[in-house]
């Protein structure tokens, strides 16, 4: 006996958007099941997971700041995804607008530099992130070679330099030798959204990258392009439409959204540059650009989702004492089920019994 | 102590009278940590949770603590202000990178005592605190002086910050001390704790000839490479021979336990205050675990050394220290290098056949 994924004839579109809803409920009740199992109560799980991040107004600003840089570089991979072009290098794009940007602010420091430093910073740091993500776009158009590999290694240069920087030239002179720069001056940081809160501007580029991507998609001729050469390359040729020029746009678009979230999050919340600027944003962000089905909104709402589960994972560690391996174990369960769930809407599972077929 | 200082301590004091007041004084004091790795690495981390538990088992009722693992440095802000706000009152921040996000939440919250353990920067309400794990390295680099039959020893090195060069300077010291002929070679594997990578520097040492190994980095991989190998090698951190029976002659053991005790008493006394401490063999925060798998007369030296240093007749930084090009470090302290030279230390010192990554 053994298992076959046929696809169906239909789906009804009420189903597809309920996939994920059900996706979730079973996760849920996986996890539920464990902590029952380890003799907790699943209700408080839930609780803490979600009711509580999401009802108490700290907690929800958490949620914005750790999505922030998820749906900025999502949204940009998202154009690489739909063009089937595959950019694993974000992180890198990232730490390179982090570097390009901060150089800025290093560059500043101490001088009476006016108000023209953050937004040139910024500039910068999309232009090093787009840079950046040009350089295995240029090799595939170029040579052919494949941007998979190249995209991916050029992380590891990206986080040497930097590493290199903060441990040589940029290192803080009263710092005891330690890897870091000085911190920021006032002039080179990201004003946030209110007195006391961590929710700075970097949000407000994720909520306009999204609004500008669903129009570009949905309303232009380059997003038409876009899908069609991702869709269809044949028929994306025969319209007259350069694969070359679309591989360096959405390269660029992707590495400069990186880029954006790189300087974002270095000036607006860490406030210097060190070794270690991203706990792995953007390698997080090719799962929150698939959760989101690679559309705008679905990305904006796959980020907070994603950036849910690491503060529900906190809170769970520090209010129920749960273990960490459970939080990446629901994480992991939560994935699954979400992408069985959209599997399954568009294929039911036929047992086919031994021999029975010829 | 600064006019600050006394102000700080005397609004912790008032803060702590109030609450103990209006809560009765049933009221547990909760004890937040924040460990950079997971606390099964039966290193770094596991050695905090040690000292964690000394606080339960000290003071059973009288406290709750808490635990968060594996935090990002770039991204630990909201788990460390999360134990705050989640009425912690006394927060240890494990790792040199929480330096700068723990002095953020300190500053919003002035009624919680926060204790940063190996950085440099304190507040009203932040404590620093280290040990002088060096003072066991010069002992461990004793023995492998002694013991080294191919004359040349080794050292995994986690980032080539002041600590883990004071580490390594110390170490050479001592085994130049017994062979003036001995060579080192230094690998460096760029993270705390990935064992597969701190491994594969281990065994790139052994191919090298090397036949002791020591580490500065969190898990027991190194050491099990050498046990593998039928080499030796030193336990970090904790005391590693149950991975390691054949291969460990002893280990650096960090103990936590007893500064946790003293500032967890602190607390509840209300003479808590922001200090720095750094302490080594004397204090007990660094012990050396038993002395195995060595011939009678090295185990004699080692015990030899260890009081030596404990009573303050040895000192691995005695003057005159000489870098690599021969010149002679200014003798800042009594007899030997200052704390401060220590703490700060960017240099190699003579005999050294290797370049610092700068």
């Amino acid at each position: 006996m053994r298992f076959e994924l046929t696809p169906r004839a239909s789906v009804a579109p009420a189903m597809r958007a309920l996939a994920p809803v059900l996706a979730f409920i079973t996760a849920f009740l996986i996890a539920g099941l464990v902590i029952w199992l380890l003799g907790r109560s699943p209700v408080a799980a839930f609780q803490v997971y979600v009711i509580q991040p999401l009802s108490d107004p700290w907690s929800i600003q958490e949620l914005l700041v750790k999505a922030t840089p998820l749906a900025l570089i999502a949204i940009g991979l998202s154009y690489c995804f739909r063009a089937n072009l595959w950019n694993i290098g974000a992180e890198g794009q990232y730490v390179i607008g982090a570097v390009l940007g901060g150089w800025l602010a290093l560059r500043t420091h101490g001088t009476e530099a006016g108000a023209w430093v953050l937004p040139a910073m910024l500039v910068l740091g999309i232009l090093g992130g787009a840079l950046y993500g040009l350089i295995p776009a240029f090799l595939k158009t170029r040579f052919g070679v494949n941007e998979i590999l190249t995209s991916l290694m050029l992380v590891y240069v990206a986080q040497l330099i930097l590493d290199y920087l903060v441990r040589g030239p940029w290192r803080d002179p009263k710092g005891f030798n330690f890897p870091q720069s000085v911190t920021f001056d006032p002039a080179a940081t990201l004003p946030t959204l209110g007195e006391a809160s961590r929710v700075h501007y970097g949000t407000v580029f994720a909520v306009l990258a999204v609004l500008v991507t669903a129009l570009v998609l949905g309303r232009t001729l380059f997003g038409y392009r876009l899908r069609l050469t991702g869709d269809a390359p044949r028929a994306a040729r025969f319209a007259g439409f350069s694969a070359k020029n679309t591989t360096l746009a959405v390269f660029a678009i992707s590495g400069g959204l990186a880029g954006l979230a790189g300087i974002s999050e270095v000036s607006g919340q860490i406030g210097q540059l060190q070794p270690s600027i991203s706990p792995g944003y953007g390698f997080t962000a090719i799962t929150v650009a698939f959760l989101g089905r690679l559309n705008p909104l679905g990305i904006l709402v796959a980020a907070l989702v994603v950036a849910l589960t690491f503060i529900g994972g906190e809170s769970a560690q520090i209010l129920l004492k749960l273990p960490l391996d459970l939080t990446q174990a629901f994480q992991g369960i939560l994935l699954l089920c979400v992408l069985s769930a959209d599997a399954l809407v568009s294929y039911r599972i036929r047992i086919v019994s031994r021999g029975g077929r010829k | 102590m600064s006019f600050r200082t006394i102000l700080g301590a005397l609004a912790g004091v008032t803060a702590l009278a109030l609450t103990a007041g209006t809560a009765g004084a049933q009221e547990k004091l909760k004890i937040g940590f924040i460990y950079v790795g997971p606390v099964g690495d039966y290193g770094w981390s596991h050695q905090h949770d040690v000292g964690r538990k000394a606080v339960e088992k000290a003071f059973g009722d009288k406290v709750e603590t808490t635990y968060v693992e594996s935090v990002p440095e770039a991204d630990s802000e909201r788990a460390i202000e999360q134990l705050a706000r989640t009425g912690h009152k006394l927060v240890f921040t494990t790792s040199f990178g929480f330096m700068e996000p723990t002095l953020k939440v300190a500053k919003k919250y002035p009624n919680v005592k926060f204790e940063h353990a190996t950085g440099f920067k304190r507040a009203p309400n932040l404590s620093t605190y280290a040990a002088k794990f060096h003072e066991g390295r010069y002992i461990i680099g004793q023995i492998a002086g002694k013991m080294s039959k191919t004359g040349t020893i080794g050292y995994v090195g986690a980032f080539p910050i002041p600590e883990v060069v004071a580490g390594i300077n110390s170490y050479f010291l001592g085994a130049q001390s017994v062979n003036p002929n001995i060579k080192i070679k230094v690998v460096w594997a760029n993270s705390w704790y990935d064992p597969a990578k701190e491994a594969d520097a281990a065994k790139a040492l052994l191919d090298q000839g090397v036949d002791i190994i020591a580490q500065h980095t969190d898990s027991p991989a190194p050491l099990q490479a050498a046990e593998a190998r039928g080499k030796f090698g030193f336990g970090q951190a904790s005391d590693m021979e149950q991975f390691a029976p054949k291969a460990q002659l002893t280990a650096i053991v960090d103990n936590w336990s007893d500064y946790y005790v003293a500032r967890t008493k602190a607390v509840l006394d209300g003479t808590w205050k922001s200090e720095d401490t750094w302490g080594g063999l004397a204090a007990h925060m660094v012990v050396m675990s038993p002395y195995k798998n060595m011939p009678d007369d090295v185990k004699k030296m080692a015990e030899e050394t260890e009081a030596a240093i404990k009573s303050g007749k040895t000192n691995p930084f005695k003057c005159p220290v000489l870098k690599q090009d021969g010149t002679e470090v200014e003798c800042k302290g009594n007899g030997a290098l200052s704390d401060e030279q220590i703490l700060g230390m960017n240099f190699y010192v003579k005999g050294i056949d290797d370049k610092l990554p700068q």
